[in-house]
């Protein structure tokens, strides 16, 4: 049983634009949903859509992990004068699926006096608090796993476990660059957490709520980056540097840092367990960089330009997936970008950064967003 | 100070000294016993401030065993070869000059490792390149069948 | 009862001791440091040398001249050419031979290409040390543009021994002239990219602004040379104080710096890069006529006696000290290298700052190991 598309759409008493109501997925939802309900129990059907979205969110996850290694490598192959993959496939497409079978057949070197139970565990744990992240983005109207009321504090709770993962991976290996490397990152992830937050703080006093959906949906009239003034353009500069140390990218890769400890607290480990780490690290920056595009640049909303109907009409045209998409990637190509051209961090200039700039200037920038709030000078 | 003023010069400050005019520069044979007293009056005195050391090598003689230090003044550009030899093949010993010059930390080890000289009252006399067990590759005795061709 | 012993260690023991190489990213070869750390703070460092250290020094008591040049291309290999000037310049010298300006033109060339792509190379390296991966990829970039240069000319691209006791293995490529031309035009514009790349950005300032700081005299005595030493203040640049090959009748600078930190060695190094480009275009429309050899005998005899010649390779001042009996081969040869000398220093620099510094710190002065190990 379809839902009435046409019906809908050429029913007088909704005077939306027919294209706005395919791209709005919550009715094809609520029709699963509903054509489930008439097959099996209640039970069941919760249990039977849990697995369809854990599918889904598998599939995704390993189709845009294999995506930005490509795409890390060709604009890290643009920034440098270089061309990058392009043997397998066409302009090299298919190098990190085959890099994926390397990873999947390389051999599991087991450590001598490493501690077995933790330094197995320590890579699931990774990819795990990424994975979690993942489900309560919104990627379009509708299109979401779960719409938490607290969805922004679940995702930066969820996405901040992964230091117990790179910690633990550290202390277990039996190897001091490895422990290096976790302390360096445990003592950074700690601190950047708090620029994270607040800098999110900043907008959520804007939107006024903390569910993701909500958060999206009050960008219709203009994103929050344009309607908040210049506090919430400091608050996006903020959650860019922050958030790039958070998911330990360069310039703040200082847990890796392969000049200085090889390779941090991945040193040891080798085939799918570093593969995990290593998609865990790209994950990590696409939900960061989707947090970004969500809570700054309007999530699926497409870009309006005031009054210019004309202008606004032609760019509700494009689906809100692909808006999200492209935000999304623009924050990623930021992130990439800096990684590429920048030298890294020292520990002590890096925890300065975020303890003497960072938290002071997001401080006075979340009194100046409430100060607005209250008088109601925003747009 | 040309040469010859430097020859007449460190001829004043110890007795016992062979100087000769090298093709290019001054060369003083000092007996070990004398060596570090001269070298620290090179680089002290006013008139020789001999600061630089730029090369200091060890040398198989045949039946001595010897050291050569090249010393240049950077504030006067002139320079002077020190040699020294000792005739003891078996447990050769000169004086350190590491505290004088901090470079001759590194190139008396690589003497010592090379060819078995010992120098006194070095900081830390350990072997460089070779380990322990090795002998004294730079010594014209030095027997190795396996590594070096003999003609 | 019995009464519980409570165990103190002695701080050495408490020491967290790392091993950096012989196979470390950043030691650029096989050097060891044995680093102990107090926390990120480097308390000490003991360099531990001598994995490839393939005895050049025997080898050579037992191979003639020509030979030995083919070894010095292996000590120092990033500036191969130079280590080759040094030994060809010291068996001129004992045989009192003239040298045709156009060879000590020529010489004088490619020692300074030799210069700029260690620089090159440095720079590329130095960046990546610093975590800067771009900086690698430009820096090798137009490295090649030289190595190709020397390929045309000499055959080999880095180990190149186009230099033999007398003069030139061959003559200059035709070509030769017009590509060089081409290069300092290239390269004049693009140096000022590292520039904007590297050294205007705010975290390479912060990451090397009076860290690892060396003073004059520290310098002179530990014998450190080259770009290194000149960023203290020390003057030591051979090809000004003992001027070899055509070096006195060419105009440059001596970059002397005071600082002595390593951003201080970093600029010494970059300006340098203008100075040989400068060397460069002053004498490649000048090369005069003439044979690129000397006549030898066949088999070269040194007269006995001593000699030495000091030139100055991309990271000092290099020696060579040759003892003759008479003989084809040589009594002793001695090479001074400046790596070595430049390695001690390392432990009196570095101690008191932290790993990432170190890696600063060892990158800014530009170790090769061959040279060090020899």
């Amino acid at each position: 049983m379809l839902p009435d598309i046409v019906a809908l759409t050429t029913s007088p008493s909704l005077s939306v634009p027919w294209w706005k109501v395919v791209y709005d997925f919550s009715s094809l939802t609520e029709w699963i949903d509903a054509s489930l309900h008439n097959y099996m129990s209640p039970f069941w059907t919760t249990i039977t859509e849990m697995l369809i979205i854990g599918v889904l969110i598998l599939l995704f996850y390993a189709v845009i992990g294999l995506f930005l290694v490509y795409a890390e490598r060709k604009v890290c192959a643009f920034m440098q004068n270089r061309l990058g993959p392009n043997r397998v496939g066409p302009f090299g497409i298919f190098q990190t699926i085959a890099d994926l079978f390397k990873l999947l057949f390389k051999e599991l070197i087991p450590i001598k006096n490493a501690d077995g139970f933790l330094f197995n565990l320590a890579p699931f744990i990774v990819i795990i608090a990424s994975f979690m992240a993942i489900a309560a983005i919104p990627f379009a109207k509708g299109l979401h796993a779960i719409d938490l009321n607290i969805g922004v504090l679940y995702v930066m709770a969820v996405s901040a476990m992964g230091v117990i993962g790179v910690l633990l991976a550290g202390w277990s290996s039996n190897n001091k660059y490895s422990l290096i490397g976790a302390m360096r990152s445990g003592a950074q992830i700690v601190s950047y957490e708090l620029s994270v937050g607040l800098s999110i703080i900043t907008i959520i006093i804007l939107a006024g709520s903390m569910q993701l959906s909500v958060i999206v949906e009050a960008q219709r009239d203009g994103w929050f980056i344009f309607k908040g003034h210049i506090p919430a353009f400091i608050a996006f500069i903020v959650f860019l540097i922050s958030s790039t140390a958070e998911t330990n990218r360069g310039p703040f890769d200082l847990a890796e840092a392969e000049s200085e400890l090889t390779a941090g607290y991945h040193t040891e480990y080798s085939g799918i367990k570093f593969a995990f780490f290593f998609l865990a690290e790209y994950i990590n920056m696409f939900i960061v960089a989707s947090i970004a595009a969500t809570v700054f640049l309007g999530g699926w909303m497409p870009f309006h330009v005031g009054h210019w109907v004309g202008f606004n009409y032609i760019m509700d045209f494009i689906p809100p997936f692909i808006w999200y998409i492209g935000k999304t990637f623009f924050v990623i190509f930021l992130m990439m970008w800096f990684k590429w051209t920048f030298p890294r961090l020292r520990i002590d200039q890096l925890l300065t950064l975020e303890w003497k700039y960072l938290l002071p200037i997001n401080l006075v920038n979340v009194l100046i967003m409430a100060f607005i709030v209250l008088m109601g000078w925003h747009f | 100070m040309d040469k010859i003023q430097l020859g007449e010069f460190i001829k004043s400050l110890a007795s016992d000294l062979e100087i000769k005019e090298g093709k290019q520069y001054l060369e003083v044979t000092v007996p070990p016993s004398m060596l570090y007293q001269l070298a620290r009056q090179l680089r002290e005195k006013e008139e020789a401030q001999f600061d630089f050391l730029f090369c200091l090598s060890g040398v198989d003689y045949g039946s001595d065993l010897g050291v050569v230090y090249h010393l240049r003044s950077t504030i006067y550009d002139h320079v002077v070869v020190l040699k020294t030899r000792t005739s003891d093949r078996e447990h050769p010993q000169l004086d350190s000059v590491a505290d004088i010059w901090l470079t001759a930390n590194f190139h008396e080890r690589e003497v010592f490792d090379l060819l078995g000289i010992k120098f006194k009252n070095h900081p830390d006399l350990r072997r460089l390149f070779l380990d322990n067990s090795w002998g004294f590759p730079l010594r014209k005795d030095y027997v190795d069948d396996i590594n070096i061709v003999y003609k | 009862m019995e009464e519980k012993e409570i165990i103190t260690t002695p701080d050495e023991e408490q020491e967290y001791v790392i091993n950096m190489g012989p196979q470390h990213p950043s030691t650029h070869g096989v050097l060891r440091l044995l680093v102990s750390l107090k926390g990120e703070k480097v308390k000490s460092i003991q360099p531990h040398v001598g994995y490839i250290h393939s005895g050049i020094e025997k080898m050579c008591e037992s191979i003639t001249y020509p030979q030995i040049i083919h070894l010095t291309d292996r000590m120092d290999y990033i500036s191969a050419h130079i280590n080759n000037e040094a030994v060809c310049l010291n068996v001129e010298k004992a045989l009192e031979i003239d040298i045709p300006d156009r060879i000590k033109v020529i010489r004088t060339i490619m020692s300074e290409l030799t210069r700029l792509q260690s620089h090159q190379l440095w720079w590329a390296c130095f960046g990546m040390d610093l975590g800067g991966l771009t900086c690698f990829f430009y820096g090798l970039r137009d490295r090649e543009k030289i190595l190709d240069i020397f390929e045309e000319t000499c055959g080999g691209r880095m180990i190149v021994s186009y230099n033999c006791p007398g003069g030139l293995m061959y003559d200059i490529h035709p070509n030769f002239q017009k590509r060089v031309k081409d290069f300092i035009k290239y390269f004049r514009k693009i140096l000022p990219e590292y520039d904007q790349l590297l050294t205007g950005n705010v975290i390479f300032h912060e990451r090397s602004r009076g860290i690892g700081k060396l003073t004059k005299e520290d310098a002179i005595s530990f014998g450190v040379t080259g770009p290194t030493g000149r960023a203290s203040g020390f003057s030591c640049d051979v090809r000004k104080h003992e001027p070899y090959s055509a070096y006195d009748r060419v105009q440059f600078k001596e970059i002397l710096h005071t600082e002595g930190d390593t951003f201080a060695r970093y600029i010494a190094r970059i300006d340098e890069m203008w100075e040989s480009m400068n060397i460069i275009e002053q004498l490649i429309d000048n090369i005069p006529e003439g044979p690129f050899a000397v006549k030898m005998k066949p088999v070269i005899k040194l007269p006995e006696g001593e000699y030495y010649q000091r030139v100055e390779t991309a990271r000092g001042e290099l020696g060579v000290y040759i003892i003759s009996d008479g003989n084809k081969n040589p009594y002793r040869v001695k090479f001074r290298s400046p790596n070595f000398s430049n390695l001690s220093v390392l432990n009196h620099i570095a101690s008191g700052f932290k790993i990432a510094d170190l890696v600063a710190i060892g990158g800014s002065l530009d170790l090769i190991i061959p040279d060090i190990d020899r």
